[in-house]
């Protein structure tokens, strides 16, 4: 394969891009969340990448409690929302604004 | 070869992405993420990490998209403006600086001139040393397991712990309210209303 890293971490950047974009574009809840994963796993794209041109192991280690991590986060996460709907009838985030008064 | 698949899966991870952000529909939004899921999994195989290319596809396409559709069918956000975006000046002008660090990121790496250091791609070790120190880049399982025991024995037991922290902390927040407390419903109908 010719393509070399920076091409790899380009990928990456464009996604990372990509995910703030829905992060500051979006009001539902559920979309951000999905863009903050987006996120992630943009990260998690340069780090294999990093891992396998500079012939160590340590960036797919980082990748696999990146995993962990971010599946705990969601669980965690998606409760939070579902309580949070529970109580307010909303997910959007213009109208979750009580903590701003 | 691979150049041309590396250029076919990293075209379908963006657009898919893309495709996320901008969806109005959140189920819709949480289909284009599997598939860009999907094509992050592959280019992992292009990088030969085969093992976080099947955990990406299990937990992340599986497990983690599969709970993100479950919540979003169950909440049924998607009457009323569910779709909309924030049309502020703030999110707008964060948005242009973040593309246009992007794109210094393109002019580093393919500009004229200075470029980042590219190294080269080595020959994968089909049998790693392992306990003998190295941790050389390998695509057999054990080198996981070596580097997992030894160098990374620490951050191991605290993900461990993590996942007991956040199993017990989902179950507590997702309890019931008991019924005859007032918390349970909201205490004035115009507090929940937005005031701007």
């Amino acid at each position: 394969m010719t393509v070399g890293i920076n091409a790899f971490l380009l990928v990456a950047g464009w996604l990372f891009a990509i995910g703030l974009l829905g992060v500051l574009l979006r009001k539902n809840t559920l979309v951000i969340y999905m863009s903050l994963e987006l996120m992630l796993n943009a990260v998690n794209l340069a780090l294999v990448a990093f891992s396998r041109y500079n012939n160590t192991m340590d960036g797919n280690l980082f990748v696999f409690f990146i995993i962990t991590v971010a599946a705990a986060e969601v669980a965690v996460g998606l409760s939070i929302v579902v309580a949070l709907y529970r109580r307010r009838q909303t997910v959007l985030v213009n109208e979750l604004n009580s903590l701003s008064h | 070869m691979l150049d041309t698949l590396f250029y076919v899966f990293s075209a379908i991870t963006l657009v898919a992405a893309l495709l996320m952000v901008l969806s109005p529909n959140a189920v819709n939004g949480a289909l284009c993420m599997i598939l860009s899921f999907v094509g992050t999994a592959a280019l992992f195989v292009l990088l030969e990490a085969y093992f976080i290319a099947v955990l990406q596809v299990l937990v992340y396409a599986g497990a983690v998209m599969v709970l993100f559709l479950f919540i979003i069918m169950l909440l049924n956000v998607e009457k009323g403006e569910g779709g909309g975006y924030a049309k502020d000046r703030i999110s707008l002008a964060a948005s242009i600086v973040g593309f246009a660090l992007v794109a210094v990121l393109v002019a580093a790496a393919f500009g004229s001139g200075e470029h980042l250091p590219e190294p080269g791609l080595v020959e994968v070790v089909q049998n790693p040393s392992g306990a003998s120190g190295g941790f050389e880049f390998s695509t057999a399982g054990k080198s996981f397991g070596y580097s997992l025991f030894s160098k990374y024995m620490l951050p191991f037991q605290v993900a461990g712990f993590l996942l007991l922290a956040g199993m017990i902390g989902v179950i507590v927040v997702s309890k019931k309210p008991p019924e005859n407390t007032e918390s349970d419903k909201p205490a004035n109908p115009q507090s929940s209303m937005p005031s701007n």
